[in-house]
Formats: structure tokens, sequence, C-alpha cells
């Protein structure tokens, strides 16, 4: 489980507090007018935003913990490949940044590119891939980390409405298999719909998490507005 | 209509200033062949030759391998004055070559102060003459340029890069390896290309520190070849070894350069949470300042106790060198405004002003003078020459700065304005003009800088009654007025740097 | 704002009133400097000549017989004044001048019999350098010190071609051993007077070659005592700068009329405390110039001696600073 404890994110302009607690295995989608803090809700768990209060995760405290030993996988809008490496290269920086990988360990990789479709992809370099093959090359990444938590910040942005979802149905069917809990920061209505939880970021501070069904019936004024 | 927006000008005007712009080179180094008899290289110009290769080969080596740490640490680390820290790490290569000279010995010289704490630590001293010393003033001058655009390759790294690689537990190697590695190898070329380029045609510094016969660079022969003899003959040959090296370079400076602009880099540092603590990258940080601020902080020191009682003719002359500036400001301007606007639909257009850097500026002065000398008295038009000389000099930096922002511009939003019918003054003035302008203002200051502390032609085409600045200067020295020379140089100083300063702050502005 | 006002003053010439002849003499541009006799030359030969006379300054001494060179027979100069002696040859070689037709008293130290070149100055090269100490003095006891020296280029100025004719008369064949033995103890060589002068001051050197009158220029304009010209056995070089007419001029009889001025008083006392070298004529020197040393001996080579001599000294020179 997820917890955040009087978490508090200072700026000189605005401030984001949260309290609330995900799940384990839940998938949630941050929603939010833009500019309240999506992202900086979401980095403030990834520890890439310094905050205030306790960030823990089944029972363990990771305040102070720098972003790189905490235990989850983050997708950003791009740049998630690093240009100069094959789609198996960028892959396999998942299990070790030395890229140096046992041959147990590359057939790991060559699976997690079976399972996303790119088997006979993997010496080519993202230049070389199109928008949703370079997307699925970061899924298959995501899949070889095995960590227990997947947060997703507006990934695959530059992908069509279509694509996106296939994108987002794949993560999530890995997910699944894994257990992983995920959380997706998104701006778009009708992908956030499809998660079942919603955390509502607005006003200077992230809601708990609630049935997302339940809030669209009924939506608050924050989400109103939103929602346009 | 919509054509009409994206050609802002008509082609011809493009064309027009490049061809003036090839003619300004072509046309004084083919006086000056013209007059050339033996045809084929001596001895002695082979080994100017070697020894022109060897100090820029290993002044460049030597600039860039100083500036990768400095502008790693520099792009790690934020502290306060950071921003003021990076614009003044740009001062030495604004610097007239003259003012920079006095402020090396200074700290450099045998009575200077790196000299005197040596002896008084009882430890062998050191010479800034010869190969060292070529070296030593061309990392001074390049260490600056190369650190800039390192600098500003480090903070293009987007910053969810090294979120993902954080995310991913990257350790310094990993680090290094995936995201610095493949920076440096995209920036690094063109950079060191550039700096060689600059080296092999620097002539004033080899002039003061070469030392000797030994350190004589192709610049220097060319100088040599126009004394007392005058033989054209020996300078059109030098000039063409000269031109066919630093082509060569340009053109390999052009494949591979990426952007070369440095005018974006005061930008933010970008969080990282691989940073150990301050050690290295203070030393690092600390160390460059020293070597680059100590020779500027000298010639303040040395220069400001003769300001005030400088003579009549050193403040005219300051005159007379802003004005040669900001006409060769507005004169580089005008032609990079025509030749960009023609070139991004023109493709390598740009080349035609290359000669530019290649060009010696001895073999344009002595050509322009031979042209013009049947025609008109030259100390007439001394300083319309040195403003066409500055420009010449300027245009190939000017255009290189521009072109990129404006081809991306148009790249960016030419289509847009087409189909929205956009009209050829809202296009300029909305959207190219806000897009280029940060670029276009620091062309602009670093050819006014440029153009304020050079010394080039002017001396062959002297009007006793028009001096420039740096003119003046050598005539007090030449004088036997040291301490005036060293006030005069002090001006030079805060007028390069100040009219850089004015003119590419507005660019930064809002 | 209101330096914009000088940008048309960029094109325009320097005009000279309509109805005045224009003498131009094409000179050193330390002559035409505002520190330099120039201005003073100028003010008192046109209130006499009814002319408008015109400086063109053309860098430096070793810069003018290129410049002479490169005008050719379309000179617009009527005089050529700053040659020295080492150069006399090949500029009368060129074929652009006229004899002078001046006859003066001259106190150059030699004998003057030259009929195209008219002295106005002239000096005794020497090592200059800090008082109150021990100097070598000779060339060979200088080479075996270790004192650091900053000379001139001999290819591209006049003072470094007089040092490169110095030892050359001085020793003859033996010159390139001298310079052998001096390149340990020489610091730089710099391009021309000025940047020696000013590194020496800088201290950069012990040493710099200038001029026996250097010394007066400390003591009369800043009152400072401190710098010493060192005597040496050998003799002193002589350097005598020189005025020519072009054959060319369409002025020639004010260029004659200049030429005589030249030798006198009233271009002759100018030259103490602005060129800060020997009048070539009779006139009083200021006080101080009586502190001076003075050679015993006194080296110079014809025209066609140092003609004749300069490449070979040149290469010697060249190979031995090379090594």
């Amino acid at each position: 489980m997820l917890e955040l404890e009087r978490v508090l994110v200072v700026y000189p302009d605005y401030r984001l507090r949260a309290t609330l607690k995900v799940p384990t295995g839940a998938h949630v989608a941050v929603v939010g007018p833009s500019g309240a803090g999506k992202s900086t809700f979401l980095a403030a768990i990834a520890g890439f935003e310094t905050s205030e209060g306790r960030v823990l995760w089944d029972r363990q405290d990771l305040s102070g913990t720098r972003p790189g030993a905490r235990p989850f996988s983050m997708l950003f809008q791009d740049n998630n490949l690093f240009p100069h490496l094959t789609a198996f290269e960028n892959v396999a920086l998942g299990i070790s940044p030395s890229l140096r990988l046992t041959a147990a360990e590359k057939a790991r990789v060559e699976a997690a590119l079976a399972r996303v479709g790119l088997t006979g992809f993997e010496a080519r370099k993202p230049a070389q891939l199109s928008g949703g093959q370079q997307g699925r090359v970061a899924i298959a990444r995501v899949l070889v980390q095995g960590r227990a938590l997947i947060l997703l910040d507006e990934p695959f942005a530059a992908l069509g409405p279509a694509l996106r979802a296939e994108m987002l149905e794949l993560v999530r069917s890995t997910a699944r298999e894994s257990g992983a809990t995920v959380l997706l920061v998104t701006h778009d209505l009708a992908e956030a719909a499809r998660m079942p939880l919603m955390i509502l970021v607005a006003n200077g501070a992230a809601e708990p998490p609630a049935d997302s069904a339940a809030l669209l019936a009924n939506p608050p004024e924050a989400l109103k507005g939103w929602m346009g | 209509m919509a054509r009409r927006a994206v050609a802002l000008t008509p082609d011809w005007t493009g064309w027009l200033a490049a061809a003036l712009a090839a003619a300004g080179f072509l046309a004084p180094m083919g006086a000056v062949l013209w007059q050339a008899g033996q045809l084929w290289p001596t001895a002695s110009d082979w080994s100017a030759l070697r020894f022109t290769l060897c100090q820029a080969v290993i002044s460049t080596v030597l600039s860039i391998a100083l500036a990768v740490p400095v502008a790693r640490a520099l792009a790690r680390r934020a502290f306060p004055g950071r921003g003021l820290l990076v614009t003044l790490l740009g001062a030495p290569f604004l610097l007239p070559v003259l003012v920079a000279v006095l402020g090396l010995l200074a700290v450099f010289g045998r009575s200077g102060v790196l000299n005197e704490v040596l002896r008084l630590s009882g430890l062998p001293t050191v010479s800034i003459y010869g190969l060292q010393g070529v070296v030593l003033a061309h990392v001074f001058f390049n260490l600056p340029l190369a650190t800039r655009i390192i600098l500003q390759g480090w903070q293009a790294i987007p910053a969810e890069r090294f979120r993902v690689a954080e995310g991913l537990g990257f350790g310094p190697w990993a680090m290094a390896r995936h995201l610095e590695w493949p920076m440096l190898r995209q920036v690094v070329p063109g950079a060191a290309l550039l700096i060689f380029s600059l080296c092999l045609t620097s002539f004033a510094v080899a002039l003061i520190l070469g030392g000797g016969p030994k350190a004589t660079t192709l610049e220097l022969a060319i100088y040599q070849a126009f004394r007392f003899d005058f033989a054209p003959g020996r300078a059109a040959v030098l000039a063409v070894m000269q031109l066919a090296l630093v082509g060569a370079a340009g053109l390999l400076a052009l494949r591979f350069a990426g952007d070369v602009t440095g005018a974006a880099a005061r930008g933010r540092v970008v969080q990282r949470w691989d940073l150990g603590t301050w050690g290295w990258d203070a030393l690092l940080i600390g160390a460059a300042a020293v070597f680059l601020l100590a020779p500027l902080v000298a010639v303040v020191l040395k220069g400001a106790p003769e300001v005030v009682e400088l003579p009549a003719a050193v403040w005219k002359a300051a005159g007379v060198s802003i004005s040669v500036a900001l006409a060769a400001t507005v004169l580089t301007m005008a032609l990079t405004t025509a030749i960009g606007l023609l070139a991004f639909r023109v493709p390598k257009l740009e080349l035609v002003v290359l000669p530019g850097i290649a060009l010696s500026p001895l073999v344009l002065g002595t050509g322009l003078f031979l042209l013009l000398y049947p025609v008109i008295a030259p100390d007439r038009v001394a300083l319309a020459v040195t403003v066409m000389a500055n420009t010449l000099a300027a245009l190939p930096f000017a255009l290189r700065l521009v072109l990129p922002h404006l081809r991306q511009a148009v790249a960016d939003h030419g289509a847009l304005a087409e189909s929205l019918g956009i009209g050829p003054r809202v296009w300029l003035g909305r959207v190219l003009w806000p897009q280029v302008r940060r670029p276009f203002r620091f062309a602009a200051g670093l050819t006014a800088a440029l153009s304020m502390g050079d010394l080039g032609v002017i001396a062959l085409f002297a009007d006793p009654d028009r001096a420039t600045l740096p003119l003046q200067v050598m005539r007090l020295m030449g004088s036997y007025r040291t301490d005036d020379a060293a006030g005069a140089a002090l001006v030079l100083l805060i007028l390069s740097l100040g009219i850089f300063w004015i003119i590419d702050r507005g660019g930064r502005d809002a | 704002m209101k330096y914009l006002t000088a940008v048309p003053g960029l094109f325009a010439a320097s005009m000279a009133l309509a109805d005045q002849p224009v003498l131009t003499v094409l000179t050193y541009d330390s002559f035409v400097s505002d520190w330099g006799p120039g201005p003073a030359v100028e003010a008192e030969f046109e209130a006499e000549c009814g002319c408008d006379l015109k400086f063109v300054g053309a860098g430096d001494g070793a810069a003018m017989l290129a410049r002479l060179k490169m005008e050719g027979e379309r000179s617009e100069a009527d005089i050529v004044l700053g040659l020295d002696t080492n150069l006399t040859a090949e500029a009368k070689a060129t074929g652009l001048l006229a004899p002078h037709g001046v006859t003066a008293d001259l106190t150059v130290p030699v004998a003057w019999a030259d009929d195209t070149f008219l002295p106005f100055d002239w000096g005794w090269f020497a090592f200059v350098g800090l008082a109150g100490k021990e100097y070598p003095t000779d060339f060979k006891a200088l080479a075996a010190s270790d004192l650091k020296v900053v000379i001139q280029d001999p290819r591209s100025s006049t003072p470094g071609l007089g040092l490169l004719m110095w030892v050359k008369a001085a020793y003859g064949a033996e010159a390139a051993q001298v310079w052998a033995d001096l390149a340990d103890n020489i610091v730089t060589v710099t391009p021309g007077w000025s940047e020696a002068y000013g590194l020496f001051l800088e201290g950069e050197a012990d040493l710099v070659l200038s001029y026996t009158t250097s010394p007066a220029y400390h003591l009369i304009a800043e009152e400072d005592a401190g710098k010493v010209a060192l005597p040496f056995d050998e003799g002193h070089y002589l350097q005598v700068e020189v005025a020519g007419k072009l054959a060319g001029t369409d002025q020639p009889e004010l260029a004659n009329k200049f030429l005589a001025f030249m030798t006198s008083p009233a271009f002759q006392s100018v030259i103490p405390t602005t060129n800060w070298m020997y009048p070539a004529t009779a006139v009083e020197l200021p006080k101080g110039f009586e502190t001076l040393i003075q050679p015993a001996k006194s080296l110079l080579m014809t025209a066609d001696e140092a003609q004749a001599a300069r490449e070979g000294a040149l290469e010697e020179w060249r190979a031995a600073l090379s090594r």
C-alpha cells in the first residue's frame, strides 16, 4: 500500500498538500485542472520533488530516500529512451545501467520485447522506430524492472488517442499480471474514465482516491470546470 | 500573399548581400595574388605551417579538455551568482588581444603574480614566451568559448532524461556513459573545429608571445612578408596555405557543428540526484574563474589610476572606435539579415561568408589597399575600410549564430503563417523577431565587441586624425607612455565588454 | 548616443583648404601621433609656407618602405620621412626618389655624402636597463651573463634590423656565434620597438634594445633617473633617420622648402623631446641630455654595405635563434 501522510510541496506561488492511501494493485487516474499540480504530486511520490511529510510504501518510510532507491518505474511524456542506444539496450538498462547482462537477464529482455510485440526490432535505435514502437520499448523496460509501483506522467503524449489507449492497456495488462500499482496522470477525461479509481488534484490538495464512475456521475466543482 | 509573408524580402537583396560579402573576400585576395611572382612555398613557409598546426592542435585539445570538466561542474551546480559568473567567464573571448596580453603578462609574465609566488616559494619559474605562451593565451581566449558551447550541450539534455536515469538507478559511470558522453560526442567536434580555426589565424598572440623565429605562424610570416621587402608573392602563397587549412577545418566544423551559439547558456541548472559533495566541482569552477578573471583584474588594477588623467586624444579615439564598432555592427547585421532570409530557402548559402574566418586580415587589408590606392587616398577611407574588414570577419559568426534559429522559426511557423495569410509586418515583428531576437542580439554584441578591439587593417590605412582606440594604445606605447597605454587599455576593455553587454542584454529581457 | 554624431565623419575625407597647395609627407605612425614631432612640425611649417602640410602615417619605419613600393609611381606623397640607413639603398633602387639638393651643417657623427636622403635625427642603439646595477660592457659579456633581454625582430622593425647590423659590424664572421651565445638571454623577440619597450617596463626583461637617449625620456618627462643605457666597448651602431623627395612630386618647390626647413632649428629643436633622438644639426639640447652616455666609437655600415649584408646576417640570426 502507498501512503502519503501530510505531504506538502511548497513553491513560491503555490503549495500542494496530500494525505491519502492507495491500495496495492489499484489502477488510479490522477486528474484535475491543468496547472493544479498533478505532475508535482507524482514527482513528490517519486522523490523528484522535495516535500515535507512522509511517503510510505508497505509501511516503509521513503522520505529522504533518493528517487533511484524507491520502488517505482516511471514513464514521462517523452525522452523515455536514450537515442544512442538500441531498443534492446534501452530495455536492458532496466536490469543493469552498466549493460553487462547474464544470459538469463538477456533472455528476460528478449521476453519483455516479445511481450510488447517487438521481436526482431532489438537492434534498432529509437530514431528508427515509430512513436508507438518507442512507447512499447519503454513499456518493455518497465516490465523488466518489475517494480511494484508504476508512475505514468501523461505518457505517450505524442501518440494519437487510439494508439495511446492501446499503450495504456498494454501497461495495465502487464501490471495486472505482476500485481503492480499504477498511477496515471492524464488530461484526457476518457482515458481517466477507464481507470477504476481517481485522485482529484485541485485547489492545492490531492484528494484520496474515489470511485471513478461515482465521481464522474456527481463531479465536484473543480472537476466540473475541467470537464468543461 | 502567403508566399510573400515567408519570403520577407525580395530574393535579390539576399543575393546582392551574398555577392557583396563574397566580393569583399575575393577582390582583395585577387589583388594580392595579382602581385605575386613566386608561387611555391619555401622551406620556412612549410615550417610556419607546421608550427601553426602544432600550436593550434595543442591549444584546441587543451581548451576542450579543460572546458569539459568546467562546463560539467557549472551544469551540475546551482549557486548564488552563477549567472553572473557564467557571463563573466565569457569575457576573455570578447577581449581585445592587446588588452588580454597585457593582463596575461601581469599574471603569468616574468615578474607576474604567478612567478613572484613561485620565486617566494623557492620553486622554478615558468616562461610565458614561445609555444607555451601562445598556447596559454589561446586557451585563455578559447576556454570560455568552449565552456559556453559545452555547457549549452549539457543544458540541452532533457530534464526528463535525468529523471529516467535516476529512476533506473544510474550511478556516476552510467550517467557519464549514457547521458554525458553521447552529448559530448555531438557537441565537442564542432566546438573543437571552431576553436582550431580561430587558433590557426590568430596573429597578435604569436606576434608578442611567440618569442622568436621558431614560433612563426603563417599569419606572422604573412606579416613579415609585407614588411621591408613588400613581397606580396610570398604573402599570397602563405595566405593561400592558410585559407586551405582553415577552409578545410571550417567545412568540417560546419558538418559536425551542432548549434554553436552559446547564447542560451545561462539556463537553469537541471535538478540531479547523483551529485556528491562539492569538492571537485568547487575546485574546478574556482580554478577556471581565477585563470580567466585574474588577467582582467590585473588590467583593471593597472589601468584604473591612469584613467582620470588620460590625454584627450584617447577619448577622441574611444569615440571613433565606438562609431566604427556600431557601423560594423549595423552593416554586419544588415548583411546577416539579408543573407539569412534568403539562406533558409537556399541551402549552404552561408558558405559564401565562410572565408571570413580564414582570410588573413593583413591580406585583406593589403588587397584593399592595392585596389583602392589608384582610386582614392587610403587614409581618406581608413575608417570605412576598417568597418568593412570588421564586417567581413564578423559575418561568418553572426550568420552561424542567427541562421539555425531563423531556419527553426520558419520550419515551425512558416506553414502556419502561410495558411493564416499573415502579412510581412506581423510575420517579421510578431513571429520571426521574438524567436531570433536572442541570437541576433548576441551576434550583434559579439560583432561590436570584436570590432572595438580590432587593430587589424587600420594600421595600414592610418589617418593621423582618426585613430581608433587600439591604434592609440599602440601609439602611446610607441611614445614611451606605458602608463597612459595601460589606462587606455582599461578604457578599451570597458568599452568592449560594455558594448557587448548593452547590446546582448536587450535579447535576454522578457 | 552622442557618439553617433561621429558616424558621418567615418566617410568624410580630411579635406584640405581648396586654395592652398598640399604637401604630403609619408612617415611612420609615431611621428604623427599626438605625442610625436608631427603636430609641432606641422604648425611651424604651415606658419611659413602658406601651404597645407599633410602627414600620412604608414605604420612604423619598416612598413614605410613597403608602403612606398606598394604605392609606386602613383604615390601622392611628396616626401618620405623616417627611413633609416639600413633601408635607403633599397629605397633608392626603386627609382622613385630625387636628389634633395640641400646643404646643411650636419652633426651626425659620421660623414654624410648621400645626395638622395637627408638626415633629420639620429641615435645610438643601446641596451637599456634599470640604474644601480653592474652591467656587462660588451656583447660577449652579455651573452655570458644570465641577464634577460628583449629584442625586436629584424624582419619587421628598424631597431631589430639595427641590432642585426650592430652585431655584424662589430663581429663580422663571428656574428653567428655571438647570436648563438645570446640566444639563451633573449626572453622574446617582438615585432616592433613599442612592444619590446613595454615588456621591459613591465619587468619582463632586465634589458631592452633601445637607444642611448631612452633614459632622457624618463628623466625629463617623468623625472625618473632610474633608467640607464649600457655603454658597450665594441662601439654603438647608429640609426640615422632620413627623409627624401619623391621624383614624382607635384610640389617640387614646396618639397625642397620642407627639406630645408627640416634642417632648420624650428624643426630640429622639436626632435629631442618628441622623437627622443639627437637632432641632426647643432641646436641646443634640452637639460637632461647631458647625463646620457656618449659612446666613444660609432658604428655604421654604408647603405650599400647594409643592403649587401642584410640577407646573410638575417639567416645567421634565424638559424641561431631557431635552435
